[in-house]
């Protein structure tokens, strides 16, 4: 975005004043994701950088908030750190088993989503789909819908899922089912939106001439659909995976104390006394997100790339 | 022989079964039409059973609701069958239910009702509850010696409106209304009124965010689609970052940055620009909610607004330059116009969002950041079940709508992430 030559003084100076806005903005936008990351070190019990810390002095910066991370729930933190210790921190550590409850909930709503999900994006994006608007208006809803009625919702239903034919049978809240189904439903939409999106650049002829060549259905799914829409499908995935991985409020309805994940003892965190702590894991988290960003971006690269559409 | 094969081409034309060729593609539509919905049956299915049940049964609670009904259906009944005041076989009924709901301990419950509509109403049933026993004929009489309320219309209107578990008081609460002792209608006194001022307040503040998200997304969307591609991509990732990090990690930032002892404070202390008791309460109010949920909706702002931007042709704006229009006029007549779309659809996800969230002002919203979905989980933690899904559905309807406009000006198809 150059200065045209025939800009006038005036123009000059707001070309300046423009870039000083936008630079502003992307500061306002990434800053605050950026400062946690120092402040995690920090070796005082502050939120702000203190005096040794812009001094780079080592000494304020230390790794006992990412330690006490670890050892929270342990039934015995401060023995000597041998076999014993760490299979108490994996059995114990409230933080540790947080974490193993994200990943459980988030693979297995994942799996879910992206298996359902692909199939309908298949089927929406093919021209004879009928009620395609108003189907496609339903099961991108879970997006829209304020959380908290769909979790208001879930919290009444799942304490007697049967009661819609009638019966009473056991009930759904404080069960790893009843959170995988419903972070399921909350990952959907972001499936949806990104297979079709993909399928939307996708040659339908494609199909009838693999028919044509005499491959089955089957064999046409595997070998040439899914081929050229696994990018979508991937990053359909990873979305689905960090929306559970990040959903705080129906865990807080429906899960029970077994199914307690990361969101949920940040939320407790925050609520409650918020420590640098905290910072450690939000600081985690952080990272995980700009490893699941790179892909994201690697694998629409990769499918502009495969679709022909290059980079101009 | 000309003749006969032009006179009726149509009924010629079969499939080698014999079967016309209309039938044949017709049946050939319906079945690819059934092969793709059943693609999407599975999905469908699934989403009615987790998501379009259990609101649509939770909603139902709004309009029903059986405490009272249920622990005392004399009472009811003879509600039902007696249009006018209560007389003594009004009173025997009463005290007939009250003897059964101090057997089975319902009678918090169905004070709980009639509270609802009546406040205070509840301590009358269960001081009421405590004696049932003694009561005995005349029961008019009885009652009164517990307490003088029992004579007030205003109660046994109450009692009548809770008398059938179809309702639609807590509509009324909802819309900060109440029912007057002769049945009518009244709106509340005005410093009563919490719960249309929150929902009026809660569109206006989203207005407020959607305005600031579309004033800091324009120069950003702008610069991204006129840079070229290797930097435009570069610069994307700073507004991707945000949009992949995890809410609460957002929320924790902003947290630690805005609160009085937080970096932003010291940086202006440390320069200067306010003393040390002059800090400023940035966090736990109004503000600290708007500014938090600018940073976290921003992105869902900038991606809309890019991809239209990004194909408007930069020679449209050249040929105004060139037909002697200034950098302004170009800019408000030939490029404004064309980046509508985009803010269009960008403003919508963004006011749709902004107007149920819940997350950012319960953590930072202190007493006067809270939005509407925070007023719904309020009464759910006080089991107010009924009014919380009166409050559900009346935000549904305004976020369906918006959902609504969307499609129609937009296309739910258009929505796109990154």
């Amino acid at each position: 975005m150059a200065l045209p030559t025939y800009a006038d003084p005036l123009e000059k100076i707001w070309h300046y004043t423009y870039k000083v806005i936008c630079t502003a903005i992307f500061v306002f936008l990434i800053a605050p994701i950026l400062v946690i990351i120092p402040l995690s070190f920090n070796a005082e019990p502050y939120f702000t950088f203190t005096q040794k810390m812009l001094a780079l002095d080592p000494t304020g910066y230390s790794m006992r908030w990412y330690d006490s991370l670890l050892t929270v729930g342990m039934q015995a933190p401060d023995a000597v750190r041998d076999g014993g210790w760490w299979s108490d921190l994996w059995h114990n550590a409230a933080w540790v088993k947080a974490a193993k409850n994200s990943v459980i909930i988030g693979f297995w709503s994942t799996i879910l989503a992206t298996i359902l999900g692909t199939l309908a994006a298949l089927g929406l994006s093919r021209p004879e789909m009928p009620y395609r608007r108003a189907v496609m208006a339903i099961l991108i809803s879970p997006m829209i819908v304020p959380i908290i009625i769909i979790a208001t919702g879930l919290f009444f239903f799942y304490s007697n899922p049967c009661s819609i034919v009638g019966v009473s049978c056991g009930r759904l809240t404080s069960t790893y089912v009843g959170v995988i189904l419903a972070h399921a439903t909350l990952g959907i939409p972001f499936v949806i939106i990104t297979v079709t999106a993909t399928l939307s650049g996708f040659d339908q002829s494609l199909i009838r001439a693999s028919a044509s060549l005499g491959a089955n259905p089957r064999t046409t799914f595997f070998k040439v659909i899914m081929p050229l829409i696994l990018p979508g499908v991937i990053s359909g995935a990873l979305f689905a995976f960090v929306t559970s991985f990040d959903e705080v409020v129906t865990v807080m309805f429906i899960a029970g104390p077994e199914q307690q994940t990361i969101p949920r003892q940040m939320w407790n965190g925050i609520r409650e006394a918020i420590s640098p702590a905290i910072l450690a894991v939000a600081t985690i988290l952080v990272v995980i997100s700009i490893g699941l960003l790179a892909t994201v971006e690697l694998l629409r690269r990769r499918g502009e790339r495969m679709r022909g559409v290059t980079p101009h | 022989m000309t003749d006969t094969t032009l006179a009726a081409p149509a009924e010629m034309l079969t499939t080698t079964d014999g079967t016309p060729l209309k039938k044949a593609l017709t049946r050939a539509q319906r079945r690819a039409k059934g092969r793709a919905f059943l693609l999407v049956l599975p999905l469908l299915a699934f989403v009615l059973l987790t998501f379009v049940i259990p609101i649509g049964q939770m909603l139902t609670r709004s309009v029903n609701h059986d405490g009272f009904s249920a622990s005392a259906p004399e009472v009811s009944a003879w509600f039902h069958t007696n249009p006018g005041a209560p007389d003594e076989a009004a009173y025997a009924a009463l005290a007939a239910d009250f003897k059964k709901m101090k057997a089975d301990r319902t009678a918090g419950e169905a004070g709980t009702r009639v509270n609802y509509t009546l406040p205070e109403s509840r301590s009358l049933f269960t001081k009421t509850a405590r004696v049932a026993d003694d009561l005995a004929p005349p029961y008019k009489e009885a009652f009164l010696a517990v307490d003088k309320k029992w004579e007030d219309p205003l109660v046994w209107e109450a009692m009548r409106a809770a008398s059938s578990a179809l309702t639609s008081d807590f509509y009324l609460i909802g819309l900060d209304m109440e029912r007057t002792a002769d049945g009518s209608i009244r709106r509340v006194p005005e410093n009563e009124r919490i719960y249309v001022y929150l929902y009026v307040k809660t569109f206006i503040l989203s207005a407020v965010i959607t305005v600031i998200c579309l004033l800091l997304a324009f120069p950003i969307a702008h610069l991204l689609a006129t840079l070229p591609m290797a930097k435009a991509n570069l610069l994307m990732i700073l507004v991707l970052l945000p949009f992949w990090t995890s809410l609460l990690v957002r929320t924790t930032s902003w947290i630690v940055l805005l609160q009085g002892q937080g970096v932003v404070n010291s940086l202006l202390v440390a320069m200067g620009v306010i003393d040390a008791e002059g800090r400023l309460q940035m966090i736990y109010n109004q503000t600290g909610t708007i500014i938090v949920m600018t940073h976290i909706l921003l992105p869902f702002m900038i991606l809309p607004l890019y991809s239209v931007m990004r194909v408007i042709p930069p020679s449209y704006a050249r040929a105004a330059r060139s037909l002697g229009a200034t950098s302004w006029t170009t800019f408000r007549r030939i490029y404004l116009p064309q980046t509508l779309p985009g803010m269009g659809a960008g403003a919508l996800l963004v006011f749709i969002l902004a107007v149920g969230y819940y997350i950012t002002p319960a953590l930072v919203g202190g007493a006067d950041g809270q939005l509407f979905s925070n007023l719904i989980q309020f009464h759910m933690s006080k089991s107010n079940w009924s009014l919380a899904a009166a409050l559900s559905s009346m935000l549904l309807v305004g976020v369906l709508l918006l959902y609504w406009l969307y499609d129609r000006l937009v296309g739910i198809d258009k929505l796109k992430l990154g």
